[in-house]
């Protein structure tokens, strides 16, 4: 931890902030990227938010891995582990009906006691993961 | 559609955002949770500001609401319909902790290493779509929030 990846944690994140809270005050939705992902084409009158949403963050994300591939970290894990943890998160998050942006940051700054328990379930899971499993393959 | 813009450019800020703050490096994020080794805390900072951001916005939004304002292109605010704490949200968390810990992935993280990440990344992508739908299968309700 130092001066500047706590500065950077800071800037990101509070730019994550203004993100969800344009979402909400502009779209009137929340922007958890799991039930975004998960309800991308769902016919409920949320298409119009969801698509653009996703496709400003994902083409972001190409459009960085281009111009800046240095912000990327490479994976830790083998692709085989990777396919075991991704069907883990989605499984969870579905079920769980949010991850660390909708429980995390909008849940939190609603005080809904429903995603703070989410939170510290997911984060003591993750800890108690990471010292089982090691912080790389 | 000014409100398809409004949302692109949300989708957008939130990506740089997470680009920023290191949220894209799986490596950093297993750091963070290595409580027990050495730990990085620094990522504690992301979710601190991103409330400390959203929190009064929230505030703000609750109090307009209640005197009958609607978002500036919706005709209203679709609050989560939480249904409180349930077996299903607790085995939820879990699972998604032991995945997150395992990659170092969350979902927004994910989606924006698509192309950065390689094979191993769109594994792990293809894996959560699948993983999301069976989800929601299992869940009935659907995904809220």
């Amino acid at each position: 931890m130092t001066t500047t990846s706590i500065l950077r944690a800071l800037v990101g994140g509070g730019l994550i902030g203004i993100a969800v809270s344009i979402a909400l005050v502009a779209n009137g939705r929340i922007a958890s990227i799991s039930g975004t992902i998960a309800r991308a084409f769902s016919a409920d009158g949320g298409r119009g938010f969801r698509v653009p949403f996703l496709a400003g963050l994902i083409g972001t994300g190409v459009l960085a891995a281009v111009v800046t591939p240095h912000v990327f970290g490479a994976p830790i894990r083998s692709t085989p582990m990777l396919a075991i943890a991704g069907l883990l998160v989605g499984v969870g998050t579905a079920l769980g009906n949010g991850c660390t942006s909708g429980h995390g940051v909008c849940g939190i700054s609603r005080f809904s006691l429903r995603s703070i328990v989410a939170v510290v379930v997911f984060m003591g899971v993750a800890m108690i993961t990471v010292a089982i499993a090691g912080v790389h393959a | 559609m000014k409100s398809s813009v409004v949302a692109l450019f949300a989708g957008v800020i939130f990506a740089v955002g997470l680009l920023v703050s290191g949220m894209a490096d799986p490596s950093k994020i297993t750091a963070f949770l290595d409580v027990r080794g050495h730990w990085d805390g620094s990522l504690m900072f992301v979710m601190a500001a991103a409330i400390a951001v959203h929190f009064p916005v929230v505030r703000l939004i609750r109090a307009r609401e209640a005197a009958g304002r609607t978002p500036a292109f919706a005709t209203k605010f679709f609050w989560p319909e939480g249904t409180g704490i349930d077996v299903k949200l607790l085995v939820g968390a879990a699972l998604f902790g032991v995945g997150w810990g395992l990659s170092g992935y969350c979902p927004g993280p994910a989606v924006i290493s698509v192309v950065a990440g390689g094979a191993p990344v769109l594994a792990f992508i293809g894996a959560m779509l699948v993983g999301l739908y069976a989800g929601r299968l299992v869940g009935k309700n659907g995904v809220r929030g």
